[in-house]
């Protein structure tokens, strides 16, 4: 136990000295951590009161989950809005970014906050909003207007994402890729787009989750045949506590685990 | 080359002004056909806005532009067909040193086997044959400046253009390259216009040079001419060292210190003048030297010496207490340092230089 | 200057030029303005209808004059202030100890703060509640090591409320923290000790100074979050924690009173814009970074 002898800092203040600060941080980092992971081994507990550790491992939740046609249909819903969302706000959110940071508008600064406003706005309101002016235009309950909220609230994340890779792009790349015969859409596509390809990606991984997490909107929003799974899971919580959503927690928690892992290990490999 | 080279660049009355702040005033400009010109000024002169006026990626409040006949003021820069090459080079890092070079070819629709042989003769140009299947990281300054030149010259562009290339080199780098720059200009033909702050860059690789300064040219000549026969005092100051000192011309003739001084070119109207000395074009006379026909003769005390390793300057004064500067060699009967020596200077009478007074219009 | 030659042609192009950038941001600008910024602001209108449709401060006066929406207001604030400080208390350590670490140990640790931001909220929710409820893996294994009796109510009230949230909140308020902790030079706290600061005194005087623009913009956007926060503290509060949103929510979805819920919905709108505002003017916002910041 020497090190907590040594010092830290500069100043010579000790790790033992320090030692309290240690133990808060680890705790509270595995105090951030531990209850999302708790809940995939508890999803195969056998008991209706979920256990850990589980006193009977058992699948039965997770056939729950793949025999109910409601829940099924809620995810195909889900995956169905998440993937049209992100092909509709990526494209829509990286012109913008491309746009607002190449031209020298004056008022360039207003344009980016109220691309952001998704962003500030309560997301309540923005529920109750888009439910009315859903309920006037017969856009409630469709997949439609659901990928059209969705997007809504992704431009903002995909803009930052991007925004953050054209700012450390050096965009003199382009004026060299025109002066040498590139029209500006050329040298765009051939030259800077291959450079920001991972942050376009990423952000298109942030849109699609952002649309498959999405609750408060989608709770107003969505329904009927095209109800999302958020929507099921946040009114079959408020009932009662289903283990079935134990099991669908889990492959939530992996599936996006493994999907931005994927993401960050193909940006690495570039 | 079997088809011309090169072309002229004529600039009428371009102007640009940035709300108050006028970057470019009525500057017109011919540039001929082949010629290495030079912009030299400092910073904000107007010297880079000018040169992206000719790539066209800043569009002017108005003027002319023509390559030759072609009027180019509202063409976009990707159809102007010049070639650029920038400070910081702008390689692209996604492709190797042959993607980058082949990039203007792939533009214009030569790719295959043509392409290859066009972008190894480029390499070739620049020495770097064969370091095509290289990335870009792996090259340092010098070679990726190399790169960007031989992108700029693989479609054999008519005019190219330069921004300061050079200044991201170190020193021994940079005067290796101004000589190639130049032999490349020589071996190519092409027009080429060159901005520059550094007026030894300028000097050593023009053919022309064009002082610039508050968005208007200060004068066009040739370096010999810039140098020996400034237009004004911005010029004198900004290239080579001078001291400068006001005299009166009066009744057709140039007084200095009680004493006449006889110039090469005619004497301008009566009038407050100012008499640009270089320190170097004074000559310290040995002791009963007589320079010859040609010379104006100047008596001087010596106040001080500062030695500089390959030569010494000298304070002096005049008679009349004028302070002046003289380049002197270190060594020999040139080299006094007993301050209070009187002393003799000559000054070619082509030396004998006369500019416009301070705030005169240039 | 329209004298010069060739400026018409110029000014021309120059339109052009910005038209096509202005279509490049238009398709997302477009979106936005008409699903988000067109309908809240409809809300606005509705919030002074009544509800034969004629003009009325209703609503609002409703507000103001019953004691419930009192009760909600300060529920709500209470719940945000308190969710705030607890977060404060536990990010400051921590974003301080990764602060300290090299860059590539903290980058690894962040993982232990992004992860949860990036995993579904319901589910962080749902986890909460299965470990906090009367049968659950808190009350269990308390019982079980003897720490009590009788299994505690950790859930649906304030209690579970506030755990929930600050464990949602908590990233939003360690990230910013730890970008401005991270870039202060340290030669500041070694000057510091250098002119006889003792560590506390140099914690206090130069170092808890620098940190303020990151724990400021934190603190905002944790606050802020907190006060239009629906998810936790609907499913963890059980219907006993009734914060705005709530109210909101129920008086569409039970009572269709679109007035009441669209005034509830602009009173918070306007507290949210004026926080925001207020704190940009005291603080400069857009500056997390100290200045003389650690490449």
């Amino acid at each position: 136990m020497s090190w907590l002898k040594q010092s830290a800092t500069d100043t010579q203040i000790t790790h033992g000295a320090r030692l309290w600060l240690y133990v808060v941080a680890v705790l509270v980092m595995v105090w951030l951590v531990i209850p999302t992971l708790l809940v995939i081994p508890m999803s195969f507990s056998a008991s209706q009161y979920l256990e850990f550790p589980p006193r009977e491992w058992s699948v039965r939740w997770y056939k729950s989950y793949f025999n109910s046609t409601a829940w099924m249909q809620a995810t195909v819903t889900s995956l169905k809005a998440g993937v049209l969302t992100a092909l509709l706000a990526t494209p829509l959110a990286t012109m913008a970014a491309y746009g607002l940071h190449v031209s020298r508008l004056r008022h360039a600064n207003l344009l980016l906050m109220l691309l952001l406003t998704p962003m500030v706005v309560p997301v309540i309101l923005i529920g109750i909003g888009v439910f009315y002016a859903y309920v006037k235009l017969k856009l409630v309950n469709s997949m439609l207007g659901l990928v059209l909220a969705h997007s809504m609230l992704a431009i903002p994340v995909v803009m930052l994402v991007v925004a953050s890779a054209l700012k450390s792009f050096d965009l003199d790349q382009e004026l060299v890729a025109r002066s040498l015969g590139a029209s500006r859409i050329k040298a765009f596509w051939m030259v800077t787009l291959p450079q920001i390809k991972f942050s376009v990606v990423t952000g298109a991984v942030l849109a699609f989750l952002t649309s498959f997490d999405e609750i408060i909107v989608s709770l107003f929003v969505s329904g009927g045949d095209n109800s999302t799974l958020t929507r099921n899971m946040f009114n079959a919580l408020r009932d009662q506590v289903d283990p079935t959503i134990a099991a669908i927690s889990t492959l939530i928690v992996l599936a996006t685990t493994v999907l931005l892992v994927i993401t960050q290990y193909v940006g690495r490999s570039k | 080359m079997a088809r011309n080279s090169s072309l002229p660049i004529t600039i009428a009355q371009v102007t640009k002004t940035y709300g108050k702040v006028s970057a470019l005033d009525h500057v017109d400009l011919h540039i001929k056909s082949g010629e290495f010109l030079t912009l030299l000024g400092p910073s904000g002169s107007g010297k880079t806005t000018l040169l992206t006026v000719l790539a066209g990626f800043t569009r002017p409040d108005g003027g002319s532009l023509k390559f030759g006949d072609a009027e180019m003021i509202t063409v976009p820069p990707h159809k102007r067909d010049v070639g650029m090459v920038f400070q910081n080079y702008a390689l692209f890092p996604h492709m190797t040193v042959a993607g980058n070079v082949a990039f203007p070819l792939k533009l214009r629709g030569v790719v295959g086997a043509e392409s290859a042989r066009r972008v190894e003769r480029a390499l070739e140009m620049v020495r770097l044959g064969g370091y095509g299947a290289r990335g870009v990281d792996q090259l340092s300054g010098g070679q990726r400046q190399r790169v960007a030149l031989a992108r700029a010259i693989v479609f054999e562009p008519r005019i190219m253009l330069m921004d300061e290339p050079l200044s991201a080199l170190d020193k021994q780098l940079r005067e290796h390259m101004q000589i190639e720059l130049r032999q490349l200009h020589e071996q190519l033909g092409m027009t080429t216009v060159y901005v520059t702050h550094d007026q030894r860059e300028a000097l050593t690789m023009s053919d022309r040079i064009a002082v610039i300064n508050g968005g208007r040219i200060m004068q066009l000549d040739t370096p010999r001419a810039i140098y020996e026969r400034p237009a004004n005092r911005f010029v004198a100051e900004f290239i080579g060292e001078s001291t400068f000192v006001p005299v009166t011309v009066a009744a057709g003739r140039l007084m200095l210190a009680g004493q006449p001084l006889q110039t090469a070119e005619p004497l301008p109207a009566d009038g407050q003048r100012l008499l640009m000395l270089r320190p170097e074009r004074l000559r310290v006379l040995a002791h009963s030297e007589d320079p010859g026909p040609g010379f104006n003769l100047l008596a001087a005390t010596l106040a001080a010496t500062v030695y500089q390793g390959d030569s010494s300057l000298l304070q002096v004064a005049l008679p009349d207490g004028t302070r002046l500067q003289v380049r002197s060699a270190s060594i020999g009967a040139a080299a006094p340092t007993e301050p209070g020596r009187a002393l003799r200077l000559a000054l070619a009478f082509q030396d004998t230089v006369l500019l416009p007074p301070d705030g005169a219009p240039a | 200057m329209s004298d010069l030659p060739n400026a018409l042609a110029l000014q021309r192009n120059a339109l052009w030029e910005r038209l096509g950038l202005a279509s490049l941001i238009m398709p997302a600008l477009l979106l936005i303005m008409v699903t988000m910024l067109l309908p809240v602001g409809w809300l606005f209108y509705l919030s002074v209808l009544s509800d034969s449709g004629a003009f009325s401060w209703e609503h609002y006066q409703r507000m103001w004059e019953h004691p419930s929406y009192g009760r909600t207001f300060a529920t709500t604030f209470r719940v945000s202030l308190l969710t705030t400080g607890i977060c404060i208390l536990l990010a400051y350590p921590l974003a301080y100890f990764l602060s300290e670490l090299p860059k590539r140990a903290a980058n690894l640790c962040m993982v232990a703060v992004l992860l949860p931001l990036w995993t579904s909220l319901l589910v962080r929710t749902y986890a909460w509640l299965v470990l906090l409820q009367r049968r659950g893996l808190i009350n269990n294994w308390g019982i079980e090591l003897g720490l009590w009796d009788e299994p505690l109510t950790l859930v649906h009230n304030l209690a579970g409320t506030l755990i929930g949230m600050v464990h949602v909140m908590l990233p939003f308020l360690v990230l910013p923290l730890y970008a401005s902790m991270r870039a202060i030079d340290r030669n500041y706290l070694r000057a510091a000790a250098n002119l006889g600061a003792s560590p506390l005194r140099s914690f206090w005087l130069v170092f808890f100074p620098l940190a303020l623009p990151g724990l400021s913009a934190g603190v905002l956007i944790v606050f802020i979050l907190c006060l239009g926060f629906y998810v936790t503290p609907a499913v963890l509060g059980g219907g006993k924690v009734i914060m705005v949103s709530s109210r909101i929510a129920n008086d569409i979805e039970i009572f269709f009173n679109w007035g009441a819920a669209s005034a509830l919905g602009v009173v918070l709108l306007v507290l949210t814009a004026l926080l925001i505002l207020g704190t940009a003017r005291l603080t400069r916002l857009g500056n997390i970074m100290p200045p003389g910041g650690r490449p």
